[in-house]
């Protein structure tokens, strides 16, 4: 720590806190913490809820500039309103229910899919100052949330009383709970090295910097960098992201499980998609990028939240960017990309982890012993588990009668 | 090794997007309405008649109303009713005129069949394609106060095809002027009594008809 | 008795007893899918956050896609989903068995005396759940973790059958 740098405690550190605290002084004792609570959740609910529409807005623009065509530029300057456009679109289309679909789950499968989409973000911290409920084991909650998404997409599926659709949403959960086990499992070794399941707690354990240059973020450590990217690639299957779009995509059962869905629950669901991406990368930011943490000790007069939110819209543009670049995968194709090459490495890293940490006290020159290790259990399980994922791939061989 | 494809697909679109803000050939969008691509000379799309002048386009149309372009067009979209008096043409003989034509767009298929055949050169293929119309029966029939369009616009839409009409056009009027002026010459000193039919029966002779 | 364990515990038996209730036999399993998670508020309503989430985490989760999946691929048609008893005798003879089983419950809740502590509940920390788990309770989770990995396999085993692999087929 440089001496005199400012250490956290500055106005603008606290200055959502506090504002939070004033408004909340105007209400009698009792009322109190209900109230700032309701503030928080009006406050996250605004703030993402801006950013959804501007992430599809980015998203659209992007996607236009490598595809060499501007995007959406008719609206506003540059595009701006379009959001609000699609806005007032979804919410004037006619909410279309199937005669013969199941009217209360019909109703309630999107309903419950942005609840506990929005479960998940209570967890997260934010800033220094910034976390809405501080939980022993907010991590597990986090996952708890997110796997209870997943009923939500069957019950879309089978309400809809559409064949198609009903397949369709099976075919999403199985990638959904394809996918689970190497999200879960790529985290286990971040708990295992930090020694805690609190978000806040992780967040606190990659405080510092090595040498006043490097910081202790989980991700510059050879199992961190394997775990966030297996996290990664599990979080853009989880939410249903190209490459593994499969569930959405229009050629796909038309719209797999969304297919007898119109207006404002389409939007709906399409909402709870982009905050499952906003919370799973903010978990991401938290768990192996160091929260809200600055990456250099000169840096620091920046607010926290600054820092979380400059690193989730990294990651953010990065999977448009993914979703820019990459075919689709078909469902065997990403199945087998979860069983048979994710979990195995996830298990190994967890090996890996476990070897760094114990070997964490090794004296100077042994550290490049450690690191050497570490590296080539990082990247053989790699090389060996990718050979045998591209084993059986030869240009196909069509026999004619 | 896997993933190295995947690098660089990635390195493939983020050149594509920095690309675009600064490279013509990555951003290949022209903003319509406010700019225009340069439609190619042969473009075609609704046909119009020639008019010789801009200030009487009415009087000085090419067209004689032979009807040829009504029978030979294959949706049968020109209507043509002839006049019942005559005018005097750009050569100075005297020919009748469309008092009606009308082209039906919304059938017409831009099959430039009828200025193929036409003799005079009187209509040829337009190039414009923004004429929505509100109404979708009437609204498309162009009669001739909408068709007619001056030669100087047919030079200016099309200059290579214009440039070769103009050519043989000119080609005939001097032909037929040396005619008149020949057989002017060899009634003059004739006797008064040789009937002045034959010079008039020699310059009423229409045009060689384009090739 | 606060409000709140009330409040809970009318949600998890309520979505219990209509579970039992439906005709329709997916509506069944969401209203157990409901009674699962009323009673992970109850843990954490107790104060036993780590049991709460792993309860929502693995019923709610995981176990409710594992009974949604059982329905769906075993029904032939919609009108399978809407069982109904088979025989008079049969449902007589259920209710006399569910409500001496409801009598043993009574008698044994009834009858334990539960005893009340003067203080505040520990707040058991993840970390000491954790010591514990790998202290004095090491056998029982390596017999589970065993138990799992053979159902794990069982499973894979059963589900990749013995086909033989056609070799047309997309790699």
């Amino acid at each position: 720590m440089i001496p005199g740098a400012p250490t956290g405690d500055t106005l603008l550190e606290r200055a959502p806190v506090l504002l939070r605290d004033w408004l909340v002084g105007f209400l009698p004792g009792p009322a109190r913490w209900a109230a700032g609570s309701l503030l928080m959740i009006v406050a996250i609910l605004a703030v993402f809820g801006t950013l959804f529409a501007f992430l599809t807005l980015a998203e659209r623009k992007i996607l236009a500039r490598v595809q060499n065509r501007p995007g959406p530029n008719r609206t506003g300057w540059f595009g701006l309103l379009q959001p609000f456009a699609d806005g007032v679109k979804m919410l004037t289309k006619e909410d279309i229910v199937p005669r013969a679909a199941d009217p209360v789950l019909h109703f309630l499968a999107p309903v419950a899919l942005i609840a506990f989409s929005l479960l998940t973000f209570a967890v997260i911290p934010y800033g220094r100052h910034l976390v809405p409920v501080d939980l022993d084991s907010s991590i597990l909650y986090f996952f708890a949330a997110g796997t209870a998404t997943e009923l939500a997409v069957f019950m879309a599926g089978w309400a809809s009383h559409n064949k198609f659709a009903l397949l369709a949403a099976m075919r999403a959960l199985a990638q959904l709970i394809s996918y689970e086990l190497p999200l879960l499992l790529s985290v286990v070794p971040v708990v295992l090295a930090t020694g805690t399941l609190s978000a806040t707690g992780v967040v606190a354990a990659q405080s510092g910097w090595k040498w006043d240059l490097v910081p202790r973020w989980v991700v510059f450590t050879p199992w961190g960098a394997a775990g966030f990217v297996i996290f990664m690639i599990s979080a853009l299957a989880e939410s249903n992201r190209s490459p593994f779009d499969l569930p959405e995509a229009e050629s796909e059962l038309i719209a797999g499980h969304l297919t007898e869905y119109s207006g404002f629950k389409y939007a709906l669901f399409f909402m709870a998609e982009y905050f499952g991406m906003c919370a799973l990368s903010g978990m991401a930011v938290t768990l192996f990028l160091g929260g809200w943490h600055a990456p250099l000790p000169l840096l620091e007069f920046i607010p926290s939240y600054v820092w979380f939110a400059v690193k989730l819209l990294a990651l953010l543009l990065g999977f448009i960017w993914i979703r820019a670049t990459l075919p689709r995968l078909r469902i065997d194709q990403l199945t087998r990309l979860a069983w048979k090459f994710l979990v195995p490495l996830a298990l190994v890293n967890l090996a890996t982890a476990a070897f760094w940490s114990l070997s964490a006290p090794w004296p100077g020159p042994l550290q490049l012993l450690r690191w050497a290790v570490a590296l080539g259990l990082v990247a053989g399980p790699f090389l060996l588990l990718s050979r045998g994922l591209t084993a059986g791939l030869r240009p196909r061989v069509y026999r004619y009668a | 090794m896997i993933g190295t494809g995947l690098l660089k697909g990635l390195a493939v679109t983020a050149r594509n997007f920095a690309g675009s803000f600064h490279d013509p050939k990555r951003f290949v969008t022209t903003q319509y309405p406010e700019e225009r691509t340069k439609l190619p000379e042969a473009y075609r799309n609704f046909p119009f008649l020639v008019s010789e002048s801009a200030d009487d386009p009415m009087g000085t149309l090419r067209c004689v109303a032979c009807q040829i372009c009504e029978k030979e067009c294959p949706p049968q979209c020109i209507l043509i009713e002839k006049s019942s008096d005559k005018k005097p043409d750009a050569n100075g003989r005297m020919q009748l005129y469309p008092k009606i034509f009308d082209i039906d767009t919304a059938v017409c298929m831009s099959c430039q069949i009828c200025v193929e055949v036409c003799p005079f050169d009187a209509i040829k293929m337009d190039q414009v394609f923004e004429i929505a119309a509100t109404d979708r029966f009437t609204g498309l029939i162009l009669d001739r106060q909408a068709l007619a369009k001056p030669d100087s616009y047919f030079h200016q839409i099309r200059p290579t095809e214009a440039a070769e009409v103009e050519g043989r056009l000119a080609e005939g009027r001097r032909a037929a002027q040396e005619k008149a002026r020949a057989a002017a010459a060899k009634a003059a000193p004739a006797a008064p009594a040789e009937p002045p039919a034959a010079p008039s029966a020699e310059a009423a002779k229409p045009p060689r008809p384009p090739a | 008795m606060n409000a709140v364990l009330i409040l809970i515990a009318l949600v998890t038996v309520g979505a219990a007893i209509l579970a039992m209730s439906r005709r329709n036999l997916l509506h069944s399993v969401l209203l157990f899918a409901g009674s699962w998670a009323g009673v992970g508020a109850f843990f954490l309503w107790a104060g036993a956050e780590f049991a709460a989430f792993a309860q929502v985490l693995v019923y709610v989760g995981a176990i409710s896609m594992v009974v949604l999946f059982a329905v769906l691929l075993t029904r032939r048609s919609r009108e399978d989903l809407a069982p109904g008893p088979v025989s008079r005798s049969r449902a007589i003879s259920a209710v006399l068995a569910g409500i001496a089983v409801a009598a043993v419950l009574l008698a044994a809740v009834a009858g334990t005396p539960l005893a009340v502590s003067a203080g505040p509940a520990p707040a058991v920390s993840v970390r000491q759940i954790g010591g514990e788990l790998m202290g004095p309770h090491a056998a029982a989770l390596l017999v589970v973790g065993v138990l799992l990995t053979v159902a794990l396999l069982g499973a894979v085993v059963l589900a990749a059958g013995d086909r033989p692999e056609n070799p047309e087929d997309a790699p």
